[in-house]
């Protein structure tokens, strides 16, 4: 059976981490605070992997089919006698897959870190950060009550924050924590406007409650929801969209993408950990969290997810193909491959064989957070040799970083989806179930494969291939140590054979297992896809050649534009300085500055004008004094006589 | 020639009244002051022998009260002298318009 002590310390653990790094760290913990950090998530790992292994071979079936348990749920703030949030923890497929997916990869950071971050003065600051960043996500997907995921999802947001602003001394890095957090807080403002509208209409904040109400058609409350609109939507609709802004902030979706490219600022690892693997899929598992409101009532807003998924692939794999920083290609790529998962999401339908966009988008999650994580520590493995971050001055790199070679052309190879790696696999079933419900973002899926393979060969053959670069070569000190190479390697064997798990057997969009049904003739053309991507990538960049330069003249504006990032961020800085400041900020200030505080100055200085002319009837002088008693008895004498009866 | 009657006696010491508030309004010498402050009590003691007299000619209360007042008025007189004299060691002048420390 479940263990529920075991459930719980997967979580504390990382957080005794923090508490005890973060105050004692930095002077009794100087060098060994990555070795504890490393234990306690080794710990950590391996409790997932024994509740994971019991639930999908053990316990987790009643029939046939996946529950969703709730092992212990504690009330906390109670608002009347049905709603309350509670703390408590969900156990259910996806909830116990993102345990294992999540505590592996921070294990492989922390174990990375431990050679990367030698020598880093705050060392054991940065392992607290990374304990607390941990804790956030774990808790985030054992939530069982819809405000308790708002909170981790706020905790989320500040270890984030912390982590990329790491190296506070650089003004780029500052700005970009910044600009990370105060972004995906504006899209959560939409996540707690549909939390309200949502936990209103069903009556409750729980998980399994609030799904049960809204999908069965005949509950007062789903029919309540659905009638109720606003501008032409119904409220249920309205609060399923505002859920789905939060997790597209997080997560990267399209408006929201500006932030994450600045936030490779923050350490490398931190970037593998964060921006790969974990925090961003965030908005991925919270639609899928939902997702059976999602299909059964509000089929509009899973259009919606869908067509933004979609959008958001095409668009950041073309930026992709054009930026020279090799972080930035991976931070695109990230918002591209998201934008797979959110469109298998958006594709899926509850139950049976058209429920495959939901397994695979999981399934997706999964290999990409291998492949992703491999593709960063790799990335990270060429910075701390090479000491920049641009490709114009790597090149012939293989000779240098033989192990780092392997691994980074094996992620390559799996994200572009060449068989067997394992992202064929899962991109090759996000495709199908592209294709059985929804030709266009088929096509658009398909296409943006195409991109994928070719930017990230050009990105695997200009830092390894190319030409040689000498000039930093002087200084270099060959393949960093064992710490840094051992989590590639491991990641490399996951990415190679993660492809293999039956998935269908566990993660289901109803929790029935489906059959595995493998469609060659289906996977030719997107095999075909990668590989002429690849090809042209090759052609392109092996060799050190003039094509390049003539294939960006051809394109003109359009690769300036790329290049620019479609100059997004100028848009929006020129919407918050000239509009938003200047209407709505200046007029406010202004109101504050003359009319709020006037009044309380106006007020001081009344009275103190009042009183100086008040104050001199205290003379000093006696016989005034005398005066004044005298006009007052009388006054009283008159009063009395005349007027008092 | 005129009866003295009780309006007569009461108008002196109304008079002698005022007078002595005036004149502890007006004087600068704090003596003078007391002086008017003595002409007060006296004018009160005035009035209170004339209704003794005039209106309750049998019994002595008004007589009594006087003697208190003039036993009173003594023992005050002693008392403002002894601030008098403690005020001129600090100011070394008797004026009141140089006692005006105690102000806004």
């Amino acid at each position: 059976m479940l263990n529920e002590t075991y459930l719980l310390l997967i979580p504390l653990l990382p957080l005794a981490g923090f508490v005890i790094l973060g105050l004692f760290g930095r002077k009794y913990f100087k060098k060994s605070s990555g070795i504890i950090g490393t234990v306690l998530l080794l710990i950590s790992a391996l409790l997932a992997l024994y509740i994971a292994y019991g639930y999908f071979f053990e316990f987790g079936k009643a029939d046939g089919v996946y529950q969703k348990l709730i092992p212990f749920q504690y009330t906390w703030l109670r608002f009347g006698d049905s709603m309350s949030i509670d703390m408590g923890a969900l156990i259910d497929p996806i909830s116990v897959m993102m345990l294992v997916v999540i505590t592996f990869i921070s294990l492989m950071v922390h174990i990375y870190s431990l050679g990367y971050m030698k020598g880093e003065e705050r060392f054991s600051t940065y392992y607290s950060f990374l304990g607390l960043f941990t804790f956030s996500m774990l808790g985030l997907v054992m939530s069982s009550n819809i405000f308790q995921i708002y909170i981790f999802w706020e905790l989320v947001g500040i270890s984030s924050f912390l982590l990329i602003g790491f190296y506070y001394e650089k003004p780029s890095a500052v700005a970009a924590c910044k600009k990370a957090f105060i972004v995906t807080r504006f899209a959560d403002l939409g996540f707690l406007i549909g939390i309200l509208i949502l936990s209103f209409y069903a009556g409750t904040l729980d998980f399994n409650t609030l799904i049960e109400r809204f999908t069965s058609h005949s509950s007062t409350e789903f029919h309540l929801a659905i009638t109720s609109s606003f501008l032409g939507i119904s409220a249920l609709t309205w609060g399923m969209i505002l859920v789905f802004v939060g997790g597209a902030g997080k997560s990267a979706m399209l408006p929201f993408h500006i932030w994450l490219p600045d936030a490779m600022e923050g350490p490398t690892p931190v970037s593998a950990l964060i921006h790969a693997a974990t925090m961003v899929v965030a908005g991925v598992y919270l639609v899928a969290r939902l997702f059976p409101v999602f299909a059964l009532s509000t089929p509009h807003a899973l259009e919606l997810v869908a067509y933004v998924g979609a959008l958001t692939a095409l668009f950041a794999a073309i930026i992709a193909c054009t930026q020279t920083d090799i972080k930035r290609v991976l931070a695109f790529s990230t918002i591209s491959q998201i934008g797979y998962m959110m469109f298998a999401l958006g594709v899926a339908k509850y139950g049976g064989e058209a429920g495959l966009g939901y397994t695979a988008a999981m399934f997706h999650l999964l290999t990409h957070a291998m492949f992703k994580a491999l593709l960063f520590l790799g990335a990270g493995s060429v910075i701390h040799f090479i000491h920049s971050n641009e490709m114009k001055d790597m090149g012939g790199l293989r000779k240098y970083l033989p192990i780092t070679n392997i691994t980074f052309l094996i992620a390559c190879l799996s994200i572009s989806g060449i068989p067997p790696f394992s992202g064929f696999f899962s991109k090759e079933e996000i495709l199908l179930a592209a294709s059985q419900n929804n030709q266009v973002i088929y096509w658009i899926g398909l296409f943006t494969s195409g991109l994928t393979a070719f930017y990230m060969f050009r990105l695997y053959f200009s830092i390894f291939w190319n030409k040689t670069s000498s000039s930093l070569l002087e200084k270099s000190h060959g393949e960093g140590g064992f710490a840094m190479s051992f989590p590639l390697i491991l990641l490399a064997i996951g990415a190679a054979f993660a492809g293999f798990i039956p998935f269908r057997d566990f993660v289901t969009s109803d929790g029935k297992p489906l059959e595995s049904v493998f469609h060659w003739q289906f996977s030719i053309l997107p095999v075909l896809m990668g590989l002429s991507g690849f090809f042209i990538a090759f052609w392109m960049y092996k060799k050190e050649t003039k094509l390049p330069g003539k294939a960006a003249a051809l394109f003109g504006g359009f690769y300036k534009a790329s290049l620019q990032k479609f100059y997004f961020d100028e848009i929006y800085l020129f919407i918050t300085h000239k509009i938003i400041f200047n209407l709505i900020g200046k007029p406010a200030a202004w109101f504050d500055k003359n009319v709020v505080n006037g009044l309380v100055n106006a007020t001081g200085n009344t009275t103190q004008i009042f009183s100086a002319k008040i104050k001199k009837i205290q003379s000093g002088k006696v016989q005034q004094y005398a005066v004044y008693f005298l006009l007052a008895t009388v006054l009283m004498a008159v009063l009395f006589i005349y007027w008092w009866k | 020639m005129l009866q003295p009657g009780l309006y007569h006696i009461l108008f002196i010491s109304t008079a002698l009244f005022f007078i002595g508030v005036y004149g502890f309004f007006s004087r600068r010498n704090l003596i003078s002051i007391l002086m008017s402050v003595e002409l007060v009590l006296n004018s009160v003691n005035l009035n209170f022998i004339a209704f003794n007299k005039y209106l309750w000619a049998d019994k002595l209360d008004g007589l009594f009260f006087t003697i208190f007042i003039i036993a009173i008025a003594a023992a005050e007189a002693a008392v403002a002298i002894a601030i008098i004299i403690n005020l001129y060691r600090s100011h070394h002048s008797i004026d009141v318009e140089e006692a005006e420390q105690m102000k806004y």
